[in-house]
């Protein structure tokens, strides 16, 4: 009988070593389906991770597409990752990412079409702050009353979808846009616009305030005592409140900066590479996000490669899309079963599997 | 040998890095109260696991009233007439009375007629109890009577009882004792396991010694001294604390009309609890498991605040403050729960040492963490409490329990605490370890400190303490001076029987 | 606004389609809940159920063998979270987004060829006197049996729960697995089943949506359906008849703003397309100011049997 044993302590090795199990098994398994679904396994992962980098004709355009993805998933999912941590779970990161980028829109389309250069800082600062507010409606109703933050995080996304629609064909919309729904287009007006920085690397400033994210979360949950109280929060809630950490104000913090990050991120998208807010603006950035922080361990580091993984894997699904006429769908499906078999490896950090005769005689 | 109801020959069970049990034997007679002796860890619940079908032995066999015992579930050792009443873990406090009782039955009759049996068997028995009650509101020694009457409802043949009477009053002690006797006269083994000697000569006609998993002697209770089982549970002798004779300081603690309403569903309120505490000093708070006790040590921790004006620290009011702030204000403490409360399971040694040192020991500069720093600090913990460990780089989840609480302990020590309050302190410890962290206590009180340490142990309040108090439901009677008490006042104190007065076993 | 074209007896008789698929989806979760596991999936299962049974239901023409394949599907999902939570140990609410995030991505990718179709729908029951009773006839009597297996489900689940000694054994596997362990139940087996048949009662509500209430496949059609019915159950405090009231107090507000939609009602449409999840909000809110109370100790607390 197989018999799992609790370790001692969480084996390192297994840490580092799961995600990449993880990440063949589910290519393993997503080649089988791919197989059934009428394509040749091995060309189905070779599209969707290969040819995106390396492909003669595709990769000049995939590989800037690699930021442009990655940047939004990694932000999201810094800020996640350190509630997750501390064990607040917020998932509607998707409500707070759209919430940031009518936010962000919305105070620059106010002043349009100046070409101040504080436009786009203001339009930052207005991203930052409605992802923030959106997500301090779930911290606030847990702290005060104690709702569950993830049922009402969750619904406030629809919520947020609703306001999106309406923003895009009512309040936002493009007063010379001959009446179709869509914001101003901000590729259009230079101090609104969120650019690449350097041509044809898809860098833009929100890839920039990913990598500035992951630093700094690395930093903060490595060494400064509030990331360790954090971490203990997460780890041993009355251990924390022994030692003096103030429950509600992690719950305020973590909630406050997973949403304006997400907010940031929804700011930086609208400007940048989406151009405008339109009914379908979001991409379940902040759905994915949440793998991402699973399958970079919480560890920010781990995070950065694992955002560019499943950014690699959102360009290759488009590939497969266009070239072996995958489903699109079936790169979701794909996404989900690679945290599915996170989870499922993650056994081995915290048990040894032990071959025993059966337990009773 | 129709005599012998349950006979163990050879069993032997090993666990990864331990061997629970090593090829023990012995017998257990029809109508006689065997004692399992042993400390902590000596594999006594290993034992009883397996004569109950929850483990199954690696090694050896039993046989029971002549047939054999094998019980592959607890299921199949109930039906052959084994029953237990465990120490922990086995009552669901959400379910009532009867629906605790049929859930430890096989068959169990239809609830109305359950009912009545529950009332009929702890009339019988002198254990008085309401079907209908929530088991959650119930007290510590109203609980383990619904075990008991699970246990009887199935006209046992043998009764196992994991130490039964550390939840209990000394009164209520006497009651349970009336009853295990009165079951003995009707022909019912029982299987007694204990670590407290008085008890064992009191009551048991034989004992079974365990030490590390070997049984290594048998003896009759009531022919031998409790300094003879001592040392054959322990093996060697160990240094008992040294008497103390200290001068008392100024008043250091002084909590006034302290009272926390109740905490969740099934938490303890306190009481308009008042005492004062002196430099040097060491008080002891008695009391049955559950009244109070978590949540005493959590409002004079700042874990719970309370009314201004309830504690105050060297004269300053403190009662809305946090645990930071009383810490740094001199005031520390060590909750009972290690792992979880204490210290934080998954986390090493290093990062257990800066939950609660973070401030008193500099180990920050600017919020970032001296990791370096913080390290020295939790091996000189290490040093200082002998914890064996590979490293402060362990994770707290991976040392023993005795291990553990010196680590936790002396964190506190090692920071020189003015005021020190301990919950539990040799919980679940050994016996030199336990003597260890008892003289670790008296040296601190010796260099000035005011302690507070809340047990159940009695035998430790009494050797350790200057003056005695009991919670009972949430209240502290008034603290005396430990010279001055007998075990009847210390009974009186702690509450009484909890109703059981009303009770009478019929002869 | 036009008011009068909202017929009262159809309100109650759509109010009833409308909060059935909720009502068997948070039926599922509440037992499941119950027994100490917390399975965020309600959504993924529910979707995944909708499609698998709307597929089956036209290619076989047969409604009925499209329910059972979608119990079948959504139950055969959450063996995958039943294995891993209570096999692998893994965190419960990590693996219930999964499950949600992998079966939106199944669903997707099933009901691809299924989109635009029409499939067969359940008949309407002609229940003989209590249907040709006047009002009450057409309001409850006149619909399809799975509005009545859900109502006849509500009353078992309590049944089960109250009078038997399996329920008995599940609620205190939900309380404490340490003590249920130490009488010798098996935990894991028990919570397993709890989950099986949460899966397969949150695939039949999914299939509910597709095959009666709306009928059709889109993509995404559960539309956070399943974490309403997860908010239910907290609103319920665990107690079938009350799963049961806000089952069909959601089933109200949704009928009732797509009434007010219809009618032309003086109020903004985003407010009222977003009204069922602002309101699960307001519940929750007001559940939580009053207390979780009825919360089985031991939900979403990993067992691992060490000894």
């Amino acid at each position: 009988m197989i018999r799992l044993e609790k370790r001692p302590q969480p084996s390192q090795a297994w840490t580092t070593f799961s995600p990449l199990l993880a990440v063949f098994l589910t290519m393993v398994v997503g080649g089988l389906l791919f197989g059934m679904l009428g394509a040749s396994p091995f060309e189905a992962i070779r599209t969707i991770f290969w040819d995106p980098l390396f492909h003669p004709n595709f990769a000049a355009y995939s590989r800037p597409q690699l930021l442009v993805k990655a940047g939004p998933l990694i932000l999201i999912a810094i800020g996640l990752s350190i509630g997750f941590k501390a064990g607040i779970w917020n998932i509607g990161a998707e409500g707070q990412y759209i919430m940031g980028a009518i936010c962000g829109a919305g105070a620059g389309l106010a002043f349009y079409p100046s070409e101040s250069p504080l436009i786009f800082p203001l339009m930052l600062l207005a991203g930052l702050a409605g992802g923030w507010a959106w997500a301090m409606i779930p911290a606030v109703l847990k702290t005060r009353l104690g709702t569950n933050e993830i049922l009402v995080s969750l619904m406030l996304v629809y919520v947020a979808e609703t306001i999106l629609a309406s923003a895009a064909s009512g309040f936002l919309r493009n007063p010379e846009g001959m009446g179709f729904p869509g914001s101003r287009n901000f590729k259009e007006w230079g101090a609104a616009h969120n650019g690449e920085l350097i041509a044809n690397t898809g860098m833009h400033w929100g890839v920039v305030a990913a990598f500035i994210a992951v630093i700094a979360a690395y930093v903060f949950l490595s060494r400064h005592i509030q990331g360790f109280n954090v971490r203990l929060t997460g780890e041993a809630p009355r251990a924390a409140r022994f030692a003096g950490v103030n429950p509600t104000r992690v719950v305020l913090f973590c909630l406050g900066l997973s949403g304006a990050l997400a907010g940031a991120a929804g700011m930086f998208e609208a400007t940048g590479p989406a151009g405008q807010i339109s009914i379908d603006f979001n991409a379940g950035y902040g759905f994915t996000a949440i793998i991402v922080a699973f399958l970079g361990r919480l560890n920010p580091i781990g995070i950065l490669l694992a955002g560019l993984l499943m950014a690699l894997t959102y360009i290759g699904g488009e590939l497969a899309q266009l070239m072996l006429s995958l489903p699109g769908a079936a790169i979701q499906l794909f996404q989900g079963m690679l945290l599915f078999f996170l989870l499922a490896t993650d056994v081995f950090t915290n048990y040894r599997i032990r071959l025993s005769r059966k337990e009773a005689a | 040998m129709s005599d012998t109801l349950l006979s163990i020959r050879g069993l032997t069970k090993a666990y990864p890095g331990v061997v629970a049990n090593d090829d023990v034997s012995f017998d257990i007679q029809k109508g006689e109260i065997h004692a399992l002796l042993g400390e902590n860890g000596a594999g006594k619940s290993t034992l009883v696991k397996m004569i109950y079908g929850l483990v199954a032995p690696d090694k050896g066999d039993m046989s029971f009233d002549g047939a054999g015992h094998a019980p592959s579930k607890p299921s199949e050792a109930r039906q052959a007439g084994v029953a237990m009443v465990f120490q922990h873990f086995s009552l669901f406090d959400a379910l009532n009375v009867a629906e605790n009782v049929a859930l430890g039955m096989e068959n169990p009759p239809a609830p109305r007629d359950l009912a009545k049996r529950i009332r009929e068997v702890s009339e019988l028995y002198g254990l008085p109890l309401d079907p209908a009650r929530m088991v959650g509101t119930l007290s510590a020694g109203e609980r383990q009577r619904v075990e008991i009457i699970r246990c009887l409802l199935q006209d046992p043949r043998l009764l196992i009882m994991d130490e039964p009477t550390s939840v209990l009053t000394p009164q209520e002690v006497e009651i349970l004792f009336e009853t295990l006797r009165k079951l003995k006269a009707e022909g019912t083994s029982i299987l007694y396991i204990s670590h407290k000697l008085e008890e064992i000569r009191a009551l048991c006609d034989h004992a079974t010694i365990l030490r590390h998993g070997k049984n290594v002697g048998t003896c009759i209770p009531a022919e031998s001294t409790a300094r003879e089982m001592a040392e054959m549970m322990v093996g060697s002798s160990f240094a008992t604390p040294a008497a103390h004779d200290r001068e008392l300081g100024d008043v250091l603690l002084d909590v006034t009309g302290l009272s926390l309403p109740q905490q969740g569903d099934f938490g303890t309120p306190l009481r308009d609890i008042s005492f004062q505490l002196r430099a040097g000093e060491v008080l002891g708070l008695g009391g049955v498991a559950g009244n109070g006790q978590d949540e005493l040590l959590m409002a004079l921790s700042g874990e719970y605040l309370t009314e201004a004006g309830s504690v105050a620290l060297k004269g300053a009011d403190v009662s809305r403050h946090g645990p930071s702030a009383r810490r740094n204000a001199g005031l520390l403490s060590a909750p009972e729960e290690r792992l979880g409360h204490a210290a934080a399971p998954d986390m090493s040694l290093t990062e257990n040492g800066v939950l609660t040192a973070a401030e008193r020991q500099n180990l920050t500069s600017n919020g970032l963490i001296n990791w370096g720093k913080a390290q020295g600090f939790a091996e000189t913990v290490i040093k200082t409490f002998d914890v064996r460990t590979p490293g402060p780089h362990v994770a707290a989840r991976a040392l023993s329990g005795g291990n553990l609480q010196k680590y936790v302990v002396g964190r506190e020590i090692l920071q020189d605490p003015e005021v020190l309050v301990i919950n539990q302190p040799t919980w679940g410890v050994d016996a030199a370890a336990a003597a260890s962290i008892r003289q670790a206590l008296l040296d601190l009180a010796a260099k000035g400190a005011a302690i507070v340490v809340i047990s159940q142990d009695l035998d430790e309040l009494m050797e350790i303490s200057d003056r005695f108090g009991a919670l009972n439901e949430g209240r502290l009677s008034a603290p005396r001076p430990v010279a001055e008490l007998d075990m009847e006042q210390i009974g009186l104190m702690m509450g009484g029987a909890h109703g059981m007065e009303v009770a009478h076993v019929e002869h | 606004m036009d008011l009068s074209s909202i017929n009262p007896v159809l309100l109650v008789a759509s109010i009833m389609v409308s909060a059935t698929p909720i009502l068997l989806a948070a039926m599922g979760e509440m037992v499941v809940e119950k027994s100490g596991v917390l399975n965020l999936g309600v959504e993924g299962m529910m979707i995944t159920g909708a499609v698998v049974g709307f597929a089956v239901a036209v290619n076989t023409t047969s409604p009925m063998l499209g329910f059972v394949a979608a119990a079948i599907a959504g139950a055969a999902l959450s063996l995958a979270f039943g294995f891993l939570t209570q096999f692998l140990l893994s965190n419960q609410v990590a693996t219930g987004l999964g499950l949600t995030l992998a079966g939106l991505g199944l669903s997707a990718l099933i009901g691809k060829p299924y989109e635009g179709m029409k499939s067969p729908t359940l008949p309407k029951l002609d229940i003989p006197v209590l249907g040709d009773l006047p009002v009450l006839g057409k309001m409850v009597f006149s619909h399809d049996i799975m509005v009545y297996f859900s109502l006849a489900l509500v009353v078992a689940v309590w049944a089960f729960l109250k009078h038997t000694r399996a329920g008995l054994i599940l609620r205190a596997v939900g309380e404490s697995h340490d003590s249920a362990h130490a009488l010798g139940y098996k935990v894991v087996r028990v919570r397993l089943i709890a989950i099986l048949f949460g899966g397969a009662c949150s695939g039949l509500g999914g299939a509910y949506l597709s095959l009666v209430r709306v009928p059709q496949w889109t993509e995404g059609m559960t539309a956070g359906a399943g974490w309403i019915a997860l908010a239910i159950v907290v609103f319920a405090s665990w107690r079938a008849g009350r799963v049961l009231i806000g089952a069909y107090l959601f089933g109200g507000v949704t009928v009732l703003q797509l009434n007010l939609q219809a009618a032309g009602a003086n109020v903004p449409v985003a407010l009222l397309s977003a009204s069922p999840y602002l309101i699960t909000i307001l519940v929750l809110v007001v559940i939580s100011a009053r207390g979780n109370h009825g919360a089985p100790a031991a939900l979403g607390r990993p067992f691992h049997a060490s000894h």
